[in-house]
């Protein structure tokens, strides 16, 4: 086992009575990385993140936590990560101080270190001010800054955070990422979302997963290559539809185009080329020896909603196969 | 050790960050108060001039056996139930704490709060004590051994009361069972429910799980090694299955 590699997840599988929620995946994660789970509800997000905190056991495979298997070696593992499941259940009765010390004490540091750790870590989280108040008087943004603390609170390597977001106002979730990309600095943070502009935003590695598997594990940057691979052009040039169809039909290097009328006299084009190869200059140039007005021209970008949709659309299943 | 400390010293606060400790205090000090009077009345109409210690005269009122039936069931019912409602039992799992610690720090903390409330009956006592001419009817050492009955008497409740808890979402489902179990442990004791069988072995038997016969001898002062091995074995029996059931999420 490497060193680098903070989670080492092999052919994982669990199988609840009657359906399977997660179904051999394999992945690893290195050390000081944001890894954020994609998926539609349902896909087996929590179960794996429940399955690397220690709380549920897998059906069979290996996962490692900082080189600890976590069905044997489950306390070495706990000690390591920081956990917040989903719904960020609390204890509503505490005051946030007293809470985030029980917690600390409860991670098994000592009375003078957790004292430390209680007040580093709301200073961190923005609870300074509140520290005396009854977390189920607060704000649910603050109560999502009161896990995220008892997460931190005794400095594990790794940081797994299911559904951070949900249930947050703009701003709220605004604040919590924030946070969270503030934490990466000096942890490994493996988030889960169904939100895609959430990972767009923090992440700097994605894992698709889709009813079980693992459909795409790859960095954002070149999730959005491997789509934009057809490298479509879109051009919006003022100029009669007759003249540009002449124009793209000459060009060798397209393969195929569309043309769509935009407001007043222009055009929307957009140009698929034939190979890998970037229309951009070839269209201005075409452009500017006609003396066609050009005023827009990009390659298509695909957000991670389109590679998301594209990849669990149900026909890809069998293309796989 | 630290974790098991930190979760009691959790467990016997959450009595008193709201009001439920102070409600269940209240009750079992009316109760009490109920018993005591009662007491006092039969102390009054003995025409033999009280002889035998008071704590009998306690241990026969109703209301004595109402306050020991009814306080594990509401003490005990939150403690996993609402932990698993409220979804913190997953964050409490994923702390470097054992099962058993959990099971035995949610256990001492609810007996320390059951021996809390029982605390006013050295109240009552001590009233006696201050006004009586019969010194003999307030014994020291039978008043300890009352005690230590009504606290046996918890450890096995409670240890009930936990696994009733461990198997449920839901605090009425909780209280429900623990009641249950709890009412027809005592019902096998009351005679004239459960007539006692002729045969030797069963009276026996019987004689030997009768809570009410127990907790007489403890009343006058007798604290017999059979009785505390019987609640000792049955509460440590239940705490293991409460244990079962904590460790059975992984057999899923």
């Amino acid at each position: 086992m490497s060193n680098s590699w903070i989670i080492e997840v092999e052919n994982l599988t669990k199988r609840y009575a009657g359906n399977t929620a997660v179904e051999g995946i394999t992945f690893s994660v290195q050390r000081g990385e944001i890894v954020g789970f994609l998926g539609p509800n349902g896909a087996g997000k929590s179960t794996t993140m429940r399955i690397l905190a220690c709380f549920l056991p897998a059906t069979s495979g290996t996962a490692r936590v900082a080189g600890y298997d976590v069905f044997t070696q489950a306390d070495a593992v706990r000690r390591r990560i920081g956990y917040m499941p989903e719904n960020n259940p609390l204890h509503l009765d505490m005051r946030v101080r007293e809470y985030l010390k029980f917690r600390a004490r409860l991670k098994g540091l000592g009375i003078g270190r957790s004292r430390a750790r209680v007040e580093v870590v709301m200073e961190q989280c923005g609870l300074t001010d509140v520290s005396r108040r009854i977390i189920g008087h607060l704000s649910k943004g603050y109560r999502q800054r009161v896990g995220l603390a008892d997460a931190l609170v005794h400095e594990p390597e790794l940081i797994i955070l299911d559904e951070p977001t949900i249930g947050l106002d703009p701003h709220q979730i605004r604040s919590v990422r924030q946070l969270i990309k503030d934490l990466a600095r000096d942890h490994t943070v493996l988030i889960s979302t169904h939100i895609l502009s959430e990972v767009e935003m923090t992440c700097n590695r994605v894992l698709i997963m889709h009813r079980g598997k693992i459909l795409a594990a790859d960095t954002t940057q070149n999730l959005q290559n491997i789509m934009s691979d057809g490298g479509q052009v879109i051009a919006e040039i003022a100029a009669p539809v007759a003249e540009l169809r002449a124009c793209w039909e000459q060009m060798g290097e397209i393969e195929y185009f569309d043309i769509a009328p935009s407001d007043g006299e222009y055009h929307r084009c957009a140009l698929t080329p034939r190979s890998g190869l970037d229309l951009r200059p070839l269209v201005f140039e075409q452009a500017r020896m006609r003396g066609w007005a050009l005023r827009e021209l990009s390659r298509a970008h695909h957000s991670l909603e389109d590679i998301f949709v594209h990849i669990t659309r149900p026909d890809r299943e069998e293309e796989t196969r | 050790m630290r974790a098991y400390l930190t979760l009691v010293r959790r467990e016997l606060g959450t009595f008193f960050v709201s009001m439920t400790g102070y409600a269940i205090i209240a009750s079992v000090l009316l109760l009490l108060g109920l018993s005591f009077t009662d007491m006092l009345a039969k102390l009054n109409d003995d025409p033999h001039g009280a002889q035998a210690p008071m704590t009998e005269w306690f241990y026969s009122t109703l209301y004595f056996w109402l306050i020991l039936l009814l306080t594990a069931p509401v003490i005990t019912m939150r403690s996993f139930a609402f932990e698993k409602w409220s979804g913190t039992y997953e964050t409490l799992m994923t702390t470097p704490v054992s099962d058993w610690q959990v099971v035995l720090a949610k256990f001492t903390g609810t007996l320390l709060f059951y021996i809390l409330a029982w605390l006013p009956l050295f109240g009552c006592i001590a009233v006696v004590r201050y006004f009586t001419l019969e010194p003999t009817i307030v014994d020291p050492w039978t008043t300890a051994s009352t005690f230590f009955g009504i606290v046996l008497f918890g450890c096995l409740y409670i240890s009930m009361g936990c696994f009733a808890s461990a198997l449920t979402r839901s605090q009425i489902i909780a209280a429900m069972n623990s009641f249950v179990i709890g009412l027809g442990l005592f019902l096998l004791s009351l005679r004239q429910l459960v007539p006692v069988p002729s045969a030797d072995w069963a009276a026996k038997v019987f004689s030997y799980i009768s809570l009410s016969e127990h907790m007489e001898d403890f009343a006058r002062g007798f604290v017999d090694t059979r009785h505390v091995v019987f609640y000792v074995s049955l509460t440590v029996f239940f705490l293991f299955l409460t244990l079962k059931v904590v460790e059975s999420r992984r057999w899923k």
